[in-house]
């Protein structure tokens, strides 16, 4: 019974919550039975909820009362430990914010509480987002349910982990330059990145505040709209929320789902975004999906952005840039860790000392090179610069946008590398976030759902699509039907291999091949 | 110790990152580095500024900066008070306060 | 280095070396809350109370901008003369400093909201100066800062500092003028005046406080030299903890001594932050400027432009108060005064305190005679530091003209009445009763105590009979003394008067 409880999508576990087949109680304590299982494994979890039986309870008492619920009333959740929780401790994946309990619930917090949701626990993540495998975690690595010797990507491969290795049936993150897509690209999951602006920033611990974006994780399309639909919105607390009337996404989704929804629609192919340096699995599989797309009636145009060749340029400096200035107020001052050199020192030598051991390695290089890129003389060369190709991104977009309804990349470019491969090289880990970026300057919505499993290594792809500025409802359609598309052809889900992960098939998760 | 300066980059062309730079930008961003931090991230540094440095080739000044994704303006909030932290709130977090202030160890110089 | 005097005589200085001087003015704007917060715009108080997460810089934490404060600034910089930007950013200056939460200060860098104005300031002889300036933008304070230990509760040895935040976020306006040239010998006083005409605007405006001695009102000075005949600026200084109008004129005063000392042996300036010692009446070197000072400032992303409408602009344009410089040409005209008369009320800063005695009902005349008479006097005596303003309400004063309008008050006795009233016993007229203080009008009790001194000096009443009226002052002297001074001398007089002949 609890096992099946794991397996089922947001949506069923919903839909029997509500008939009373299953209550809030036992579907949350499936998930914590299976966190207690394997999260020693897996590394998804920082911090697990003390509260969430007792949560899921009241909301049972609720139902039982009568009242009123939302659709994902008594779900259980995963959040990001970038986002603030007045409940648990909310560090960002930083030493340096080690056991800080926030007096805030940020605002997607809060509106997952409104809506009954359950709260598991905090979920891993490179510290202060910044990472593209959760190795920079300052906690240790997460593994990846399909192989655990391999990264689950990053920042989020916390809450793509929990997803994928049935310890929440959604989970929250957070994306700066693809921290939701490009961890559901490699353990088989759903992720998106709403439009900027479209979810509240509030209570976000701030990686590069123009490119921060909140949304939801899961392992089906549905689900991810569902979760959309509870976290979006104005707040006033966040001044670059957008005011826009969203329609339901959940709807949009279920919309892709009837016969010939994908007739006429014109796809656009990004050329710069599946070229050389792809994974061969990779483009393989991107091939299938194209030929399945053209199948189903849709209209698939090679479109090409000139502009994307510099955007991982501008995006490792705009982001380094805000990030320098977003981690200043870490100087143990109000919050967090204060270390005091040996003998005691002035404010600016405990300050220094603090931000010495309290941040990693890839937090300190981006801090020192968004320093230097604001730095008087480099202004206008790198900040200024970059801005500038933001502005290039944007027109390139607007273009394909005029003669596509949708674009389509691979979402990574590789399937999930191992453990340690890419640590000691930032310019590697770097292009990681390659396809990822371009929808971050943007401020566009993107969506990576499961592509298949790649020849080579038996491990999960994913494919990005693309949607203009607040037409986020694009991506559920079509997600929806392709995601439909594919399991027709598969005959399965793509998650449904994923090795067990239970204590008796240890051996054959670690060999990863399904 | 050798030059950083002279050390070729992945793209054959000169770092343009010094050690000295390096040092001057941890002050600024107040790191201690270590020693063995500054030469490595010399050396990194260089490396990526090569491979960003590549903007400048598109940014021409007829294009405009970008600063917002999507863009907005006179987004103001009403004059009117509301909920304030309490002061066991907001010392709850602090390293060291003194029951209604932050302490901090001495500053160095003067008054900003 | 042999050692050379400290200062320079002042008129030798301006003989070899030509004043600049430059003011950057921060005004507290006093909006209900904070500039990026909803906390309440107080503090003072109890410490870290009147704060928000934004306030404090916490993690995941946004600034969302104040309207109010924003309609404010376009007053002000309308009121400077600026043209209002149709597009102004927020930017991030970056620096790391205990009081600063964020370890950033919002601020505005190359787009302010105002900018290219200038005020009318009227020097002390009467002249007007024109002052250019360069900008005014928005940006928020920073938290008060305590330091502990050490001898001087001073930073230098201190032991530790104690941060309270109540003050961050606070809004500003900070005003920055061009570099200031031709003010010659009276750079001072024109420090003085351009920092006393900022507050007038603001108050005008109701936008501050503007109370230099609580801070509201704050003003570093910029002052170099060159010498006679040269285009090149001088190094400048920057003098910091200036906080009053008197400090802004010896503090220029004493830069100018001192740098012209340096340079006429031959030295050079340092650019440098001074701090103003109001004690020794001197300035110590601070921070040297250097390239330490790269604050890399960027466009702050959490906030939008500010783009005021032309018709926002029009509307704040039109409820404009007159300006300082034209107020007091019409108040000039409007009260009768002397130029004399009109210069010692402005010299004593009460034109205001005028404005609303004579609002509340007095004649001009007799509100100048007040304030800048016994009032300002019981100031001076109580200490150095206390104003005027500060000992009572311009309609305390309009109801202490009343009463003397009235015949029930003498001036005498009106100056009982305004010590009781500086003590808090209540209003005036509460004094007059607490205290007993009313003039006698009830001419019987007169006409007793008159015949009673009429006939202890018949040889007065023997020449007020003769004509001789001036010898009645004896008389009215005796009356007064026994009437204890509660009574109307000119009364007295009538009635001595009528009674000598009766």
């Amino acid at each position: 019974m609890s096992d099946d409880l794991i397996r089922l999508s947001a949506a069923d576990l919903a839909s029997k919550l509500a008939s009373g087949e299953v209550s809030s109680v036992e579907a949350t304590k499936a998930h914590l039975d299976r966190i207690a299982s394997v999260d020693k494994d897996v590394h998804a979890f920082l911090h697990v909820s003390e509260a969430a039986l007792q949560t899921a309870a009241e909301i049972d008492a609720k139902r039982k009362a009568g009242e009123k619920l939302g659709p994902l009333a008594g779900v259980p959740i995963a959040i990001k430990d970038v986002l603030c929780t007045s409940d648990m401790p909310s560090t960002s994946g930083s030493k340096i914010l080690e056991g800080w309990v926030p007096p805030y619930d940020a605002t997607v917090v809060a509106k997952l509480r409104a809506a009954d949701l359950v709260p598991l626990g905090k979920t891993n993540m490179d510290e202060f987002a910044m990472g593209s495998s959760t190795e920079f975690s300052a906690y240790g690595p997460t593994h990846n349910p399909w192989n655990l010797d391999r990264i689950p990507g990053g920042s989020g491969g916390g809450s793509a982990a929990a997803v994928a290795a049935f310890e929440a049936p959604l989970a929250l993150g957070s994306d700066t330059g693809g921290s939701i897509r490009q961890p559901g690209a490699v353990t088989g999951t759903v992720g998106v990145k709403p439009t900027y602006g479209s979810v509240s920033r509030y209570g976000a611990i701030a990686l590069a505040s123009s490119l921060d974006q909140v949304g939801p994780v899961s392992r089906t399309v549905l689900d991810s709209a569902l979760l959309h639909d509870v976290i979006k919105g104005h707040d006033k607390r966040d001044s670059t929320s957008l005011r826009d009337e969203w329609p339901s996404f959940a709807d949009a989704a279920t919309a892709g789902l009837a016969p010939g929804s994908l007739q006429g629609v014109k796809i656009g192919i990004v050329k710069e975004l599946n070229g050389d340096g792809f994974q061969q699995g990779v483009k393989a599989r991107f091939a299938d999906a194209v030929a399945l797309l053209t199948s189903a009636g849709a209209e698939i145009v090679e479109v090409s952005a000139p502009s994307f060749e510099y955007a991982i340029s501008a995006y490792y400096l705009i982001l380094p840039a805000e990030a320098s200035s977003n981690l200043a107020k870490f100087d143990s001052v109000r919050f967090g860790l204060r270390v005091n050199p040996e003998g005691g020192g002035t404010v600016e030598q405990v300050m220094s000392a603090t931000r010495e051991q309290g941040f990693g390695p890839e937090v300190k290089r981006r801090i020192i090179l968004g320093t230097y890129a604001l730095s008087a003389g480099y202004y206008d060369a790198y900040y200024g610069s970059a801005q500038k190709v933001r502005t290039l991104v944007q027109r390139d977009f607007a273009r394909m946008f005029d003669e596509v309804d949708i674009l389509l990349s691979p979402s990574a470019p590789t399937t999930a590398f191992p453990i340690g491969e890419k640590i000691d090289d930032p310019l590697a880990m770097y292009l990681n976030d390659l396809t990822t970026i371009p929808a971050n300057l943007a401020g566009i919505p993107g969506m990576s759902i499961p592509m298949g499993l790649a020849d080579e290594d038996g491990l999960p792809t994913g494919i990005q699509l693309m949607a203009p500025a607040r037409e986020d409802a694009r991506l559920y359609t079509y997600g929806a039907a392709l995601e439909q598309l594919f399991e027709q052809s598969w005959g399965h889900t793509l998650i449904s291999k994923a090795p067990s992960l239970s204590a008796s098939e240890q051996s054959a998760a670690t060999e990863g091949v399904v | 110790m050798p030059d950083p300066r002279r050390g070729p980059n992945r793209l054959g062309a000169m770092s343009e990152i010094t050690r000295e730079q390096v040092e001057h930008l941890a002050g600024l961003a107040r790191i201690a580095l270590t020693p063995d931090e500054i030469e490595k991230l010399t050396g990194e540094l260089g490396h990526i500024v090569d491979s960003i440095a590549k903007v400048q080739e598109v940014a021409g000044q007829d294009v405009p900066a970008t600063s917002h994704p999507i863009p907005l303006s006179n987004v103001f909030r009403d004059d009117v008070v509301g909920e304030t932290l309490t002061q066991e709130q907001a010392l709850a977090g602090a390293p060291e306060h003194d029951g209604s202030r932050f302490k901090v160890s001495a500053i160095l110089g003067e008054e900003q | 280095m042999a050692a050379r005097p400290e200062l320079m005589d002042y008129d030798k200085a301006l003989e070899m070396f030509e004043p600049v001087v430059g003011f950057e003015v921060h005004v507290e704007l006093s909006t209900k809350t904070k500039m990026f917060s909803d906390a309440p715009n107080e503090f003072g108080g109890e410490p870290n109370t009147n704060i928000t997460p934004v306030d404090l810089g916490l993690p995941g934490s946004l600034p969302v901008v104040n309207g109010q404060a924003v309609k404010y600034a376009i007053s002000l910089g309308l009121a400077l003369g600026c043209s209002i930007a149709p597009t102004s950013r927020f930017a991030r200056k970056n620096y790391f400093y205990p009081d600063l939460a964020k370890n950033y200060q919002i601020s505005q860098s190359d787009e302010p909201i105002a900018f290219e104005g200038s005020v009318e300031v009227e020097m002390p002889d009467g002249t007007l100066f024109t002052v250019p300036v360069e900008r005014a933008h928005m940006e928020e304070d920073a938290g008060k800062l305590t330091h502990v230990g050490g001898s001087t509760g001073r930073i230098q040895g201190a032991e530790y500092s104690l941060v309270d935040y109540n003050r961050a976020g606070v809004p500003l306006v900070e005003i920055v003028t061009h570099p200031i040239i031709g003010a010659e010998h009276l750079a001072p006083e024109l420090g003085a005046a351009y920092v006393e005409t900022i507050r007038d605007i603001v108050r005008g405006l109701g936008i501050s406080e503007a109370k230099m001695e609580r801070g509201n009102l704050r003003c570093d000075a910029n002052i170099s030299l060159r010498p006679r005949g040269q285009e090149k600026l001088g190094t400048r200084t920057e003098t910091k903890n200036v906080n009053s109008f008197r400090a802004v004129e010896r503090a220029i005063r004493y830069e100018i001594q001192r740098q012209a000392a340096i340079l006429a042996a031959g030295g050079s300036i340092t650019q440098e932050t001074r701090h103003w010692h109001e004690d020794t009446g001197r300035t110590s070197a601070g921070r040297p400027k250097s390239d330490a000072d790269d604050y890399r400032y960027f466009p702050e992303p959490d906030l939008l432009p500010v783009e005021p409408s032309l018709e926002l602009i029009d509307e704040l344009r039109a409820a404009l108060p007159e300006s300082p410089a034209v107020m007091r040409t019409r108040l000039k005209a409007e009260w009768g005064f002397t130029d004399l008369e009109f210069q010692d009320v402005k010299n004593a800063g009460l034109l205001g305190e005028i404005v609303e005695t004579v609002s509340a009902g007095s004649s001009p005349q007799a509100a100048r005679k007040w304030w800048t008479g016994e009032i300002a006097r019981l100031a001076n005596a109580a200490g150095p530091e206390v104003e005027a303003s500060s000992l009572v309400t311009p309609q305390q004063v309009a109801e202490l003209i009343t009463l003397i309008d009235s015949g029930e008050l003498t001036d005498r006795l009106a100056r009982q009445v305004l010590e009781g009233v500086i003590a808090g016993e209540g209003s005036p007229s509460e004094v007059v009763e607490k205290r007993g203080l009313k003039v006698v009008s009830d001419d019987g009790a007169l006409i007793a105590a008159i015949d009673d001194a009429l006939a202890a000096q018949p040889d007065v009443l023997a020449k007020i009979r003769d004509g001789k009226v001036q010898a009645a002052g004896a008389v009215i002297g005796a009356v007064m003394k026994a009437m204890k001074g509660q009574a109307d001398a000119a009364r007295v007089r009538e009635l001595v008067l009528e009674r000598a002949q009766a």
